[in-house]
């Protein structure tokens, strides 16, 4: 199994490890019978979280033709891009469905990062290197030798404002690269909880001393401290309750890419535009948009009661299934019971009555716009 | 070490304890830190029958969806009605105020069949 360099972190600090697609990682963190998803959840909400995230493909794509690589993957048009800013995008299959969402970050004009799913990584590597054909660009996998950290909530910028003017200035899907300690750190306005904050990434060795830095005024004791850890429980809530879909849930290969709503995350006719390029996937979402689009989108979707929609579970309008369930969590903050699934588009508009089947039970739900939390 | 002498437990890391004829049911520490953050509990009602390893209710977490099951066979003469409120006791106290339901059995010699605390501890450690 594979540690990220915070490994032994983890371990002293409490953290209940569990196997996440190969990569041992703190799922939550315990100390003194203390500790739990819920709790990190709202020191995520209400001041600050630390998560490593280190276990994301982090890729390195540079070379005269990287762009036109990049573009020939990506959904979402990478031309327009300015230097030090990342861009979410899909990488769709040849059937319209997803390989994968993924952030891309331009360094330079010929020098890009993407951070692809943990699960994803091998095969988005070898989905670049297929279509890559003759394309001058080099793809090297940096996941092994940086670390990378989440830091996320209302009090994370203003405490990094006390050792940095550079970052707090940085706007929303927008990175800086910094020579700090003797190492390269890329911070970026980026991140997974629908919280303010950056993500960091920086030389594997580095990360330890990086860490003892940032939690130097780190007090576990204070509820109120800012970087408490937080493990991969409190992220999913987090990032559900922010409306974001997670990968193999609520986007996958035979999804299609234009169910999910983030129509911002596509532009279909991208190779009409000067310096655009055709992309794997894009004449099947064509042709599917032309036939009118997908029979089922992505709803959100509030329960009755205190129960929770897990994956799978099917959606129902009286007694015909019109959908499945991608997501479903207790709300800590919203103290309701949420979840995302695909339904039939003519069941989607916020109001529809429809009602989850747990298998044991028929739950109520309702639709609603996303996402369910917003700052 | 929280759990005490005379309880005892199952593989499917139920704790039972008997006073009499009437025997509580409850969860494992073990049980309730691998479910994570408990978010619902919902048990049958009082006065409903239960067979021996039949359910009796479920408990939901951020992880997974449960069934409680109960080692002998009965008559559920009480439930925990604090735990709908505040699902969290179970996570805080699962061997005190963390109890599910008490079953009222004619026979509580299933029980003998369990481990003990010993037993339980030693294979599945906290």
């Amino acid at each position: 199994m594979h540690k990220t360099p915070l490994n032994k972190f983890h371990l002293e600090a409490g953290g209940k490890m569990v196997d996440f697609s190969g990569w041992e990682m703190p799922l939550h963190y315990q100390r003194d019978g203390h500790g739990g998803i819920h709790e990190e959840h709202h020191a995520v909400r209400r001041n600050g979280g630390i998560f490593d995230v280190s276990h994301m493909g982090r890729l390195k794509v540079t070379g005269k033709d990287s762009r036109r690589l990049l573009e020939r993957v990506c959904t979402r048009r990478i031309s327009d891009m300015q230097e030090g800013q990342c861009r979410y995008t899909f990488m769709a299959n040849d059937r319209g469905g997803i390989r994968d969402d993924v952030i891309v970050y331009r360094v330079g004009e010929d020098d890009f990062r993407v951070v692809v799913n943990c699960s994803n990584r091998e095969k988005i590597i070898a989905h670049i290197a297929e279509v890559q054909g003759d394309l001058r660009a080099k793809v090297d996998d940096v996941t092994l030798k940086t670390a990378m950290v989440a830091l996320q909530g209302p009090k994370v910028m203003e405490t990094i404002s006390n050792f940095s003017k550079e970052i707090p200035a940085l706007k929303r899907y927008r990175f800086v690269e910094k020579n700090a300690l003797m190492f390269k750190v890329l911070v970026s306005r980026t991140g997974y909880t629908g919280e303010d904050g950056v993500e960091v990434v920086m030389p594997s060795g580095a990360v330890s001393l990086g860490m003892k830095m940032l939690m130097k005024d780190t007090d576990l004791d204070d509820p109120n401290t800012v970087f408490r850890p937080a493990g991969l429980g409190a992220r999913d809530t987090l990032r559900l309750e922010a409306g974001m879909p997670l990968y193999g849930n609520d986007l996958g290969e035979d999804i299609s890419a234009l169910a999910n709503g983030m129509s911002f995350a596509l532009t279909i006719d991208k190779d009409e535009d000067e310096g655009g390029e055709p992309y794997v996937g894009m004449e099947a979402l064509k042709k599917e948009r032309d036939a009118g689009g997908p029979a089922r989108v992505l709803v959100g979707l509030v329960l009755e009661g205190k129960r929770t929609a897990r994956h799978h579970m099917k959606i129902m309008a009286g007694d015909s299934e019109v959908g499945e369930v991608t997501s479903g969590c207790l709300s800590p903050t919203l103290e309701k019971s949420i979840a995302m699934g695909y339904v039939d588009r003519g069941r989607s508009d916020v109001g529809t009555a429809l009602s989850i089947d747990t298998g044991r039970t028929r739950v109520d739900a309702e639709v609603v716009a996303l996402p369910f939390y917003k700052k | 070490m929280s759990t005490q002498a005379d309880y005892r437990f199952t593989e499917s890391h139920e704790w039972a304890h008997a006073d009499g004829d009437v025997v509580t049911i409850g969860l494992t520490r073990h049980a309730v830190d691998e479910l994570t953050d408990v978010t619902f509990v919902e048990m049958n009602d009082a006065g409903s029958s239960v067979t021996s390893g039949g359910s009796v209710g479920e408990v939901e977490s951020v992880k997974a969806t449960s069934d409680v099951y109960s080692p002998v066979e009965g008559e559920i003469i009480e439930v925990n009605e604090a735990l709908a409120d505040d699902p969290s006791v179970l996570n805080t106290d699962p061997y005190g105020a963390g109890w599910l339901v008490r079953i009222r059995t004619a026979d509580t010699s299933p029980l003998n069949e369990l481990m003990d605390a010993s037993t339980y501890t030693g294979k599945y450690p906290e």
